[in-house]
């Protein structure tokens, strides 16, 4: 084993237009990286746990960044650093789940230079997988951490299918319960897929996160005007404070008249590969109070069905708690 | 007693640099034609090696060449070495070095070398191996043996073999279960006492049993190092906490005459114990110069530093307390099984010595085993036994104190070590200890008595925890030199060789000297981190010793070129020494002080009476390297040169009390600090700033200590899975208060000239306790016997849901 942390040599492209940017991702194809702000990319290259042959820099691209107000919502610009989404005014007034979870998301440092686009396609953080180990999800034919001697207190406790790693993405969730449209430049054009549908879970894809192929570079982010201004809980349950990835989060977005919840959309981050809803939550609370009755009546829907590993049966009771939260409208 | 520069806030000159950036590393420095090596590590966890191809590495463009195992002398088990080839014991350790024109050629040729391994059994549960039958991580054992062996040559470690205990499935299955494995067998054991007669006197006992996870020293400056050869002397830029104690061994390590090595360290981002003395690697940079006939950079990545970089041993016990209706601590009986890693020693024995000071019992009884696994190697870490001590001990002691229906604080203060008090198996006494008024001082500060009797359920979700804890480290040693130089212009040069290992302790210490001398600081150079700058022989830094051990140096130099000065002032105007008095800078006669000279003229004086003044004679009994920097400053100025022969008697405690106050979330596991107050009890305050931020850096590693730091690794195939600072989790700035309130005794210990006691140990493991013992408290007493408490824990405990911990073990979440 040698321990790396230099660069290695590799192309460097720095397109200014997406189309260029999509000529070069398809010239390389699989053996092309995209980078933003970079906070997924350069501990892969150094470590040698994954390699490419050229480096696609999309910082140049003036049209992937800003925050516009569009006729249905906003539109943020794949390049918008989760600083400035933290900071918004819009964001903050309208969309606060999702300023809310960019503020917590590692450290200011790395807020200061990570993209939206980067958070939602960053890959997982299973510590077998970043160490290059040859897992599933490596192309390999097994999983480390689903064993009954795995170090696995991180995991999934959900649709686990080979791979248990679970989605690292603290905006993620928010953009899900926010019904957040993804905006992906191709060579075929340009299409816009569901925040809901752009996370894919090992059952359909083991050695991605997200609906992205080689070629696809995703755009903006466009957030319908449907949730604006409606009540929003936000809870990111990390070791730290700060410069940690979340053991659960919970994002909810609730449409409430009158004290009584008329939709909602309560998404839960860490429990598997990708942001789950909790669609029996939600069925479950659909004309009830926001209150305390209603979060006790919900008991532990949110963990039912889950299948904890070794390490992380804290997940379920601590899910039902923060789902609990939510509903009752405060700590 | 009132000083002039002791109690007083000054800024250490190399603050500027830390605070823009200007402070150069061992990784800063370059020198032309260096090359860059770096190193192949092991994959597997146990084994030898077998064969190295690296034919294709070495015809590379850029590559200069190769090292490995066969170029250094050979080292036998348990010595760490430098590289491994016949024994392999943990992932990570290196194998070989190759050097060559750019640090990525070097990466790109470490890709093109091939070994061979031939694997053997591995372990990394220190219970797993010391079981019968279970895998040993040497080949010819499992624990630590002492013999009488010399240390081979270029090699630190000598007196050691691997040996082999092995207990029953029983006793293991017992010891797991929190029992006393009755009959087996340990590696060491004391007592004291009458421990079975003192357990009958006591009206509450109680038996736990408890586990702490080893920490990695992550230190933020890497093991990086650089050395060049010129006219047959050795300059070597390191990072090591100590500097010219040093010496002697890191020129041992490279077979060379102490005299033809200059070891340049002015700045160390972090030791933490780890670098105390010179590690293996060191030896590849010195002697990979000399083969190559070129400066080298061993460059050692983060990941590295984790791999070679030490950490805390884990350890596993049982424990059994007896109180008596006194509230005196009457008898404990302590069974500590340690994880010593592939290497090092675990920390038993100073474990339980904090069980024996901090809480006087009347008898007591050690019993310990330091099992090796195949991790990385163990080594001494911030209070290395006494603090993980320290963070299970106090929610134990705080059940014992409820049972027998006495107040914790009260509890601690019955039981405290005072003046007489006594520490360890020999039960030696103490140089001091105001601990008592220290405890009243804290709990003054904290307002114990209002905050006990606030309800613990603060809402639905939150309930208030408050809890008490104690530090404690040795904190002296003596035997050191001091050396100082005055310049004919009447600059003070105060010469030190202790390391600056980020503490500003290598400032503060030389205030001693300037305090004897009343002298102004402005006035002052500090001259260190340089051997060529001719540097004296001084202590080690470790055990927080550095503050009562140098004062007592720079003192006595002090006190020698003072007298030099009199009998400078005598030649010129007559009289005895005793005449004499100094001020202002001056030297003058007392009865007439228009009759004296300058500081600078007296050393214009010592140039031309020469002899000891000047530094052409020196003392017989200090240390050669002192000797050689004497030498090197012949006729320069007046030199004021002494060894440290002061009066020393029993340990030199130092030793601090913390409360906290948390409020903990019942449903997150999550937790606020609402209050920190700490006391230390070490002695004089030398420098306000300095102590507090000792306390507060150490309060923020005992949080860190309590609730998030990790040592993990996967029993399937041997794997650390934290070799990054964010996997292994220190606390931020958002998991700490933004106020600690901390305060120091200020009450002097006698065997120091200017009352000093060190004090960083026990920064860490006061803060550890008592927020364990806040955690217990908040929890209706429940104790986790373990360290780190982490957020699952406490969902789980709340939740019931019978899922916390399992087993308990070191190395696992």
């Amino acid at each position: 084993m040698s321990s790396h942390d230099v660069m290695p040599e590799m192309s460097l492209y720095q397109p200014v237009r997406v189309e260029d940017a999509i000529g070069i991702a398809n010239q390389f194809a699989d053996r092309g990286w995209l980078v933003g702000g970079g906070q997924d990319t350069y501990g892969w290259l150094k470590d040698r746990a994954k390699s490419a042959d050229a480096l696609i820099d999309l910082k140049g691209i003036e049209s992937m960044r800003g925050i516009t107000e569009t006729a249905d919502g906003i539109e943020i610009g794949a390049l918008v650093t989760l600083t400035e989404i933290a900071n918004n005014p819009l964001i903050k007034e309208r969309y606060a789940l999702l300023s809310q979870a960019a503020v917590k998301v590692a450290s200011p440092q790395i807020r200061n230079v990570g993209t939206i686009a980067g958070n939602v396609s960053q890959d997982v953080r299973c510590w077998y997988y970043r160490r290059g180990l040859n897992c599933y999800r490596a192309g390999g034919n097994l999983c480390y951490a689903d064993t009954p001697e795995g170090m696995n207190r991180e995991h999934a406790i959900f649709n686990a299918s080979r791979c248990v790693a679970v989605t690292p993405s603290d905006t993620g969730p928010a953009l899900v319960a926010l019904e957040a449209q993804m905006v992906i430049d191709s060579a075929s054009g340009q299409r816009v897929v569901s925040a809901e549908d752009f996370f894919v879970g090992p059952n359909v894809d083991i050695t991605h996160t997200t609906v992205l192929a080689p070629g696809d570079i995703l755009t903006a982010v466009r957030i319908p005007a449907k949730w604006a201004n409606a009540q929003f809980f936000f809870e990111k349950v990390a070791d730290r404070n700060a410069w940690d990835f979340a053991l659960v989060s919970l994002s909810a977005a609730m449409r409430v008249n009158n004290g009584v919840i008329e939709e909602s959309r309560i998404v839960a981050g860490a429990v598997q590969a990708t942001p789950r809803r909790l669609t029996s939550v939600e069925q479950a609370v659909r004309g009830k109070a926001r209150d305390e009755a209603t979060a006790n009546s919900v008991g532990n829907l949110a963990s039912r069905d889950a299948n904890p590993l070794n390490y992380n049966h804290f997940k379920m009771p601590l899910m039902d708690n923060l789902v609990k939260r939510a509903l009752r409208g405060q700590a | 007693m009132t000083y002039m520069h002791i109690g007083k806030d000054f800024t250490p000159p190399d603050v500027e640099g830390k605070v823009t950036g200007a402070a150069r590393y061992a990784e800063d420095f370059k020198k032309d034609g260096m090359v860059f090596a770096r190193m192949l590590t092991s994959p597997i966890p146990a084994g030898r090696v077998v064969n190295i191809d690296a034919s294709a590495a070495l015809a590379m463009p850029g590559v200069v060449g190769i090292f490995t195992a066969d170029d250094l002398p050979p080292s036998a088990p348990p010595a760490n070495p430098a590289l491994a080839k016949e024994y392999v014991t943990y992932i990570g350790q290196p194998i070989l070095a190759v050097a060559a024109e750019s640090d990525l050629i070097a990466e790109e040729a470490l890709a093109k070398i091939v070994v061979e391994y031939q694997r053997r059994p591995f372990v990394v549960d220190p219970l797993d191996t010391l079981t019968e039958g279970g895998p040993d991580p040497y080949p010819m054992g499992n624990t630590l043996i002492r013999n009488s062996g010399e240390a081979a040559a270029g090699t630190t470690a000598s007196g050691t073999d691997v040996g082999r205990i092995k207990w029953s499935i029983d006793q293991v299955t017992a010891f797991r279960n929190g029992r006393e494995p009755t009959g087996a067998e340990f590696g060491s054991e004391w007592e004291y006492g009458d421990v079975a007669a003192r357990f009958a006197e006591c009206t509450t006992v109680i038996e736990e049993p408890f586990v702490t996870i080893g920490q990695p020293h992550h230190s933020l400056e890497s093991r990086t190092s650089m050395a060049y050869w010129e006219n047959g002397k050795c300059y070597f830029h390191g990072s090591l906490q100590s500097h010219t104690v040093g010496h002697d061994v890191l020129a041992g390590m490279l077979e060379i005459d102490p005299a033809n090595l200059v070891f340049i360290n002015e700045n160390t981002g972090g030791g933490f114990g780890s670098k105390i003395f010179p590690y293996p690697n060191m030896a590849i940079t010195g002697r990979f110069a000399r083969q190559l006939n070129r400066p080298v950079q061993l460059r050692i990545t983060r990941a590295e530093e984790f791999f070679i970089g030490s950490a805390r041993s884990g350890m596993q016990g049982w424990i059994k307390i007896g109180l008596k209706d006194t509230g005196r601590v009457g008898a404990v009986d302590v069974i500590i099984v340690n994880d010593a890693g592939s290497g090092g020693g675990g920390s038993g024995g100073s474990s339980a010595e904090h069980i024996s000071i901090m809480f006087q019992p009347e008898a007591m009884r050690f019993r310990g085993v330091s099992m090796y696994t195949n991790t990385t190697p163990r080594g001494a870490q911030r209070g290395p036994g006494q603090n993980e001590m320290a963070a299970v001990l106090a929610p134990m002691m705080d059940k014992a104190a409820n049972m027998a229906g006495i107040d914790r604080v009260a509890f601690r203060r019955i039981n405290a070590p005072r003046a007489d008090g006594k520490i360890g198996e020999r039960q030696g006494g103490l140089s001091s200890s105001y601990m008592p008024e220290s405890i009243d001082k804290a709990a003054q500060m904290f307002n114990w008595e209002e905050k006990i009797a606030k309800p613990r359920q603060i809402s639905a979700t939150k309930v208030r925890g408050i809890g008490v804890g104690q530090g404690f480290h040795t904190a002296g040693s003596n035997g050191y030199d001091g050396l100082i130089r005055i310049a004919p212009d009447g600059t003070i040069y105060l010469h030190t060789g202790v390391g600056n290992l980020g503490t500003y302790s290598y400032a503060g210490i030389t205030r001693a000297a300037a305090e004897a001398l009343q002298c102004n600081w402005d006035n002052c150079v500090i001259v260190h981190g340089n051997e060529a700058l001719n540097l004296p022989h001084s202590t080690y830094q470790g055990g927080s010793n550095t503050m009562f051990t140098e004062t007592r140096s720079s003192h006595v130099a002090a006190l020698d070129i003072i007298e030099k000065m009199k009998e400078i002032a005598m030649a010129e105007f007559g009289g005895t020494i005793d005449d004499y008095s100094i001020g202002g800078e001056r030297v003058f006669l007392t009865s007439d002080s228009s009759k004296g000279m300058s500081y600078g003229e007296a050393a214009q004086k010592a140039i031309e009476m020469g002899g000891k003044y000047s530094g052409m004679e020196y003392p017989d009994n200090i240390h050669r390297t002192t000797q050689r920097s004497v030498q090197a400053m012949q006729g320069t100025g007046l030199i004021g040169v002494a060894k440290d022969t002061l009066p020393r008697e029993g340990a030199v405690p130092g030793m601090a009390i913390a409360f906290v106050e948390i409020e903990l979330d019942t449903e997150t596991g999550k937790f606020d600090i609402t209050d920190y107050s700490a006391v230390a009890e070490c002695g004089t305050v030398v420098h306000p700033q300095g102590l507090s931020q000792a306390m507060n850096g150490g309060g923020v590693w005992g949080f860190g200590m309590a609730a998030y730091e990790r040592h993990v690794y996967d029993p399937q195939n041997g794997l650390p899975a934290n070799v990054g600072l964010y996997q292994s989790k220190p606390p931020t700035y958002l998991d700490v208060p933004v106020t600690m309130n901390t305060a120091g005794m200020d009450l002097p210990d006698p065997q120091s000239p200017v009352g000093a006691k060190g004090i960083g140990e026990p920064a860490q493991g006061c803060a550890v306790a008592a927020l364990m013992s806040a955690f217990t408290d908040a929890l209706d007493g429940h104790l986790f016997n373990r360290t780190p408490v982490t957020a699952d824990m406490i969902v789980n405990h709340i939740a019931q849901n019978g899922h916390n911990t399992g087993n308990l073990k070191t190395n696992t979440f």
